[in-house]
C-alpha cells in the first residue's frame, strides 16, 4: 500500500469486519474493503469514473470512534477505539476512509440491504439471459446468485422499454435490461469527452438515450459496452456471435499503433470473436479505441497466404528456402536491399539483423513508416507498433523511412536488383509495379496478397500478430509480450522460423530451435534486453527505454 | 476385522442334492411343454416387430428440437446444451431473427443446429439444461446411417423428428 511519493502518505487505521487495517489517506471505502479481501458488490462505481452513488448496491454499515466529552476516542478492552455504529447503512463508493472508521461488509443489515436492492433492480428486468450476450459475465447474474431470490414478488406488469436500439454504428441498447447505473454516461462525458448519452423520462420509465441529433459514434464507444455491468449495452459486432463462456482468453497487446494497448483476445476453435481491453495503468488504463479492437477480421481472411510459392507455383518449404538462399547468394551484397517492418516483433527484427549481417548489406535496410494522426487519448501518430524495437536493433535510423528515397532511386537506376520484404508492400515504399517487374528477384514474407506478392520470386506465408509469440517495445519504451491466440492457416510458419531457416540456408547453422532461444540470444547481445526473457516480461510489460521528454501520457488522459 | 462366517448346518436331504436337481428339471419340463403347446413366445422378429408400444414415458431416445403451437422455433441458441454436452456432440451457430419476422422480438435463433449422433450418448443433459424447453429426447432409438455425414442431424432433421410441443414456456407469447 506504500506509494512512491516524496511526502509520506498518512496511513489511517480502519476496522473492516472486525479486523484493523491501515490504508493511505484518500482511499475509497469500497477500495479499502477490496484491499482487505472483502469485495463489496457494486454496479455504478467504477475506479476510473466519478462516483454518483446511484445504484445503492454497495451499502455497508459504517461507524466512527466513540468520543468522550473532551473529544478523545474511547478505548476498548483490546486497546483499540470503540466504534459508534451509524444506525443507517452508508454507500461505500462515495466516501473516503477516516481515522478509526469501522466498516461491516457482511453484517445482517448489509446483506439485507443488498437483497433489497437486488429485488428492486430485478422488478423490471426481462428474463432473457438465454439470448443476452452479457450472460456469463453479467454482474446482475452474479449478484443475483448471491443476494437474489428464487422468485419474484412483483405481481404487476413489467414496464416495457425499447429493445434492440441502435445507439450508434457499433453499440446496441436494450433499455429493459438497463439498471441505470450511468457508467456509460459518465464514461462518455469524463473520458471520451463526447457527452452524447443521458437519461430521459421519469420514474420507472427512466431510460438511457442518445442526444436527439447525435449518435454514439465516438471511436471509444465500445468501452461503454465493456463497463456496462449488465447486458443493456452490447457490441453490435459481437452480437449473438458466441457465448462468452466458450471464449479462450489470450492476453496480448494491440499492434494498431505505437501505444501498444493491452488487450485480451477471445477466441474459440481457432476463430477470433472479440477483442477487449486489459487493465494496464501504465499504458492504456482499462480502455481501447473501437478502430483498434475491431481490426482483427483480416486475420481470418479467405485469401490468407498458406503455401510457399516460387514464381507463383506452390512448392515445399525446403525448396522455397533453398531457392531464396540461392538467389541471395548469387548476387553481390550491394545489389540487395531489405525492407523490414515496424510490425515485426523484436525477435523477428533481431533475426532480420542477423540476416542483414549474413548478407553483409549494412545500411541497405529500413522500415516503412506509418503515420496517422494522434487522437490525444490512446491512438498514437506512429501506427507502427514496434518502431522503438526497430530502432534499438538498428534496422532503422532515428528517422524511420529515411533511407527509402535512396532505395527507390537505386531500384530505378538498376543498382539494386534483389529486394527482401518483411511483410511490407513495396508499392507503399514508393516503388511502382513497373519498378517491381524490373527487379531480378523479390523475396517476400507476408500474410495476405498485396501489390507486391504477385511479383514475388519467392513468397513465404507468415503468421499474423495473433498467431505468434514475441515482444514489442511501445512508444513509451515499454517492452510488452504478444501471445498466440489462434494458429496460422495451412502451411504458414512463424516469421522467426522462416528467418531462422533462411539465415541457416545462407550462412549455416545457428542453433535456434525455440522462440525462447531467440530471446536468449537477443538478451545476450542487446543491452536493452539484458537479463530478460519472455516470462520475465510478464503480462504488464517492463520499461526498457527511459523516456527522454515527458509527453502527455495517453493513460493519463484516459483516466 | 476378521469375521468368521458360520458354516450352515445342512440336512441329509440338502447334502445329497438330488431333490433340488429334480425340482429344477420339473421347471425345465414345464417350460418345454408350454413351448410345444405354443404358449410361450421367445423371439421377437425385429425390425418387423417392435417393442415401441411398451416403452416407458421416461425413455431417452434421440435428442430432437421442437416448435411451439405458433410454429415458432423454441430454441433461442443460448448454447447451454452445447456447453453441457459431455461428448461435445452439439454444434450451434446462432443468428439474429430478421426484423420482418413475426417472431422478431425473440431476437435470436439457431442458424444451424447440428447433433452428431455418432458422438451422442443419449444422456439427456441437453434436455435438462434447456431454459426454453426446446430440446427433448424422443423415443427414436434406431439412428442409423451409411456415412458419417448422414449421422449428423442438422436443424431440419431435428425439427422433423421433434415436431410440435404445446404449452410449456409462455414467456414469448403476447400478453392477454
Amino acid at each position: 500500500m506504500s506509494t512512491e511519493t516524496a511526502a509520506p502518505v498518512q496511513m489511517l487505521n480502519v476496522q473492516v469486519d472486525g479486523v484493523w487495517h491501515q490504508f493511505p489517506k484518500g482511499t475509497r471505502v469500497i477500495e479499502a474493503c477490496s484491499q482487505a479481501g472483502k469485495y463489496v458488490p457494486r454496479y455504478c462505481y467504477h475506479p476510473k469514473l466519478s462516483s454518483p452513488g446511484n445504484c445503492r448496491m454497495c451499502l455497508v454499515e459504517m461507524g466512527m470512534p466513540k468520543m468522550t466529552p473532551d473529544r478523545k476516542p474511547v478505548v476498548g478492552a483490546d486497546g483499540k477505539p470503540e466504534i459508534a455504529w451509524i444506525p443507517r447503512p452508508q454507500i461505500s463508493c462515495a466516501q473516503d476512509v477516516a481515522e478509526g472508521m469501522g466498516i461491516r461488509t457482511d453484517s445482517p443489515m448489509a446483506k439485507e440491504c443488498r437483497q433489497g436492492v437486488m429485488e428492486f433492480l430485478l422488478i423490471n428486468h426481462p428474463l432473457d439471459c438465454p439470448i443476452c450476450d452479457q450472460a456469463g459475465e453479467c454482474r446482475l447474474q452474479e449478484f443475483s446468485v448471491e443476494y437474489g431470490q428464487g422468485e419474484s414478488r412483483f405481481l404487476e406488469h413489467k414496464v416495457k422499454k425499447p429493445k434492440n436500439v441502435e445507439l450508434g454504428p457499433r453499440v446496441t441498447l436494450d433499455a429493459e435490461r438497463c439498471i441505470l447505473c450511468t457508467r456509460c454516461i459518465r464514461f462518455m462525458k469524463e473520458v471520451a469527452h463526447d457527452d452524447v448519452l443521458g437519461i430521459v423520462d421519469r420514474g420507472s420509465y427512466n431510460s438511457i438515450a442518445c442526444h436527439p441529433e447525435r449518435v454514439l459514434d465516438n471511436n471509444y464507444s465500445l468501452n461503454t459496452v465493456d463497463i456496462c455491468p449488465v447486458g443493456a449495452l452490447t457490441s453490435t459486432d459481437f452480437r449473438f456471435k458466441m457465448r462468452v463462456w466458450f471464449l479462450k482468453e489470450t492476453k496480448t497487446v494491440d499492434v494498431n499503433c505505437g501505444t501498444g494497448s493491452n488487450i485480451t483476445i477471445g477466441s474459440r476453435e481457432n476463430k477470433i470473436y472479440r477483442i477487449t481491453p486489459r487493465e494496464n495503468n501504465d499504458v492504456n488504463g482499462v480502455w481501447l479505441p473501437d478502430s483498434h479492437r475491431l481490426n482483427f477480421k483480416y486475420v481470418a481472411d479467405a485469401h490468407r497466404l498458406h503455401q510457399p510459392t516460387v514464381k507463383g507455383q506452390p512448392v515445399e518449404w525446403r525448396t522455397a528456402i533453398a531457392i531464396a538462399a540461392e538467389v541471395l547468394k548469387s548476387k553481390p551484397s550491394e545489389q540487395i536491399w531489405l525492407l523490414a517492418s515496424g510490425r515485426q516483433t523484436n525477435e523477428e527484427l533481431f533475426l532480420t539483423t542477423r540476416l542483414v549481417n549474413a548478407l553483409n548489406i549494412k545500411k541497405q535496410h529500413d522500415i516503412l513508416p506509418r503515420n496517422g494522426t494522434a487522437d490525444g487519448l490512446l491512438i498514437a501518430a506512429d501506427r507502427n507498433p514496434n518502431t522503438n524495437g526497430a530502432k534499438v536493433l538498428g534496422l532503422t535510423t532515428s528517422k524511420p523511412g529515411g533511407r527509402l528515397k535512396k532505395f527507390v532511386e537505386g531500384v530505378r537506376a538498376g543498382t539494386i536488383k534483389v529486394v527482401i520484404t518483411m511483410g511490407e508492400d513495396l508499392t507503399k515504399a514508393g516503388l511502382t509495379e513497373e519498378d517491381l517487374a524490373k527487379l531480378d528477384a523479390i523475396i517476400a514474407l507476408d500474410i495476405l496478397p498485396n501489390k507486391t506478392t504477385p511479383h514475388a520470386t519467392v513468397l513465404l506465408p507468415a503468421s499474423a500478430w495473433v498467431e505468434k509469440r514475441g515482444s514489442m517495445i511501445n512508444l513509451k519504451g515499454r517492452l510488452q509480450r504478444l501471445n498466440r491466440a489462434v494458429n496460422a492457416p495451412g502451411e504458414a510458419h512463424d516469421d522467426w522460423e522462416i528467418l531462422r531457416d533462411l539465415i541457416q540456408a545462407v550462412s549455416g547453422s545457428n542453433g535456434l530451435y525455440m522462440i525462447e532461444d531467440v530471446f536468449k540470444s537477443l538478451a545476450a547481445e542487446v543491452k536493452e534486453f539484458a537479463g530478460l526473457n519472455l516470462s520475465k516480461i510478464g503480462d504488464l510489460g517492463v520499461q526498457v527505454i527511459q523516456e527522454k521528454t515527458p509527453e502527455p501520457e495517453p493513460a493519463e488522459a484516459a483516466k | 476385522m476378521a469375521y468368521v462366517v458360520p458354516r450352515p448346518n445342512l440336512t441329509w436331504k440338502e447334502k445329497i442334492y438330488l431333490p433340488s436337481i429334480v425340482a429344477g428339471l420339473a421347471i425345465t419340463i414345464k417350460h418345454l411343454k408350454r413351448m410345444l403347446k405354443g404358449e410361450t413366445k421367445v423371439v421377437m422378429q425385429y425390425p418387423e416387430e417392435k417393442w415401441d408400444a411398451h416403452m416407458p414415458e421416461h425413455y431417452r431416445g434421440a435428442p430432437t428440437l421442437v416448435k411451439d403451437e405458433h410454429d415458432r422455433e423454441r430454441c433461442v441458441a443460448c448454447q447451454l446444451c452445447e456447453f453441457i454436452c459431455p461428448p461435445r456432440a452439439i454444434t450451434i451457430t446462432p443468428e439474429e431473427i430478421p426484423a420482418e419476422s413475426k417472431f422478431a422480438k425473440v431476437e435470436k435463433r439457431p442458424k444451424e443446429f447440428e447433433i452428431d449422433m455418432i458422438r451422442c450418448i443419449y444422456c439427456g443433459l441437453c434436455e435438462e439444461v434447456c431454459p426454453e424447453q426446446a430440446i427433448f429426447l424422443r423415443k427414436d432409438y434406431a439412428i442409423t446411417g451409411t456415412t458419417r455425414a448422414e449421422m449428423k442431424h442438422d436443424k431440419a432433421k431435428l425439427y422433423e423428428l421433434g415436431g410440435v410441443m404445446k404449452g410449456l414456456v409462455h414467456k414469448w407469447n403476447p400478453k392477454k
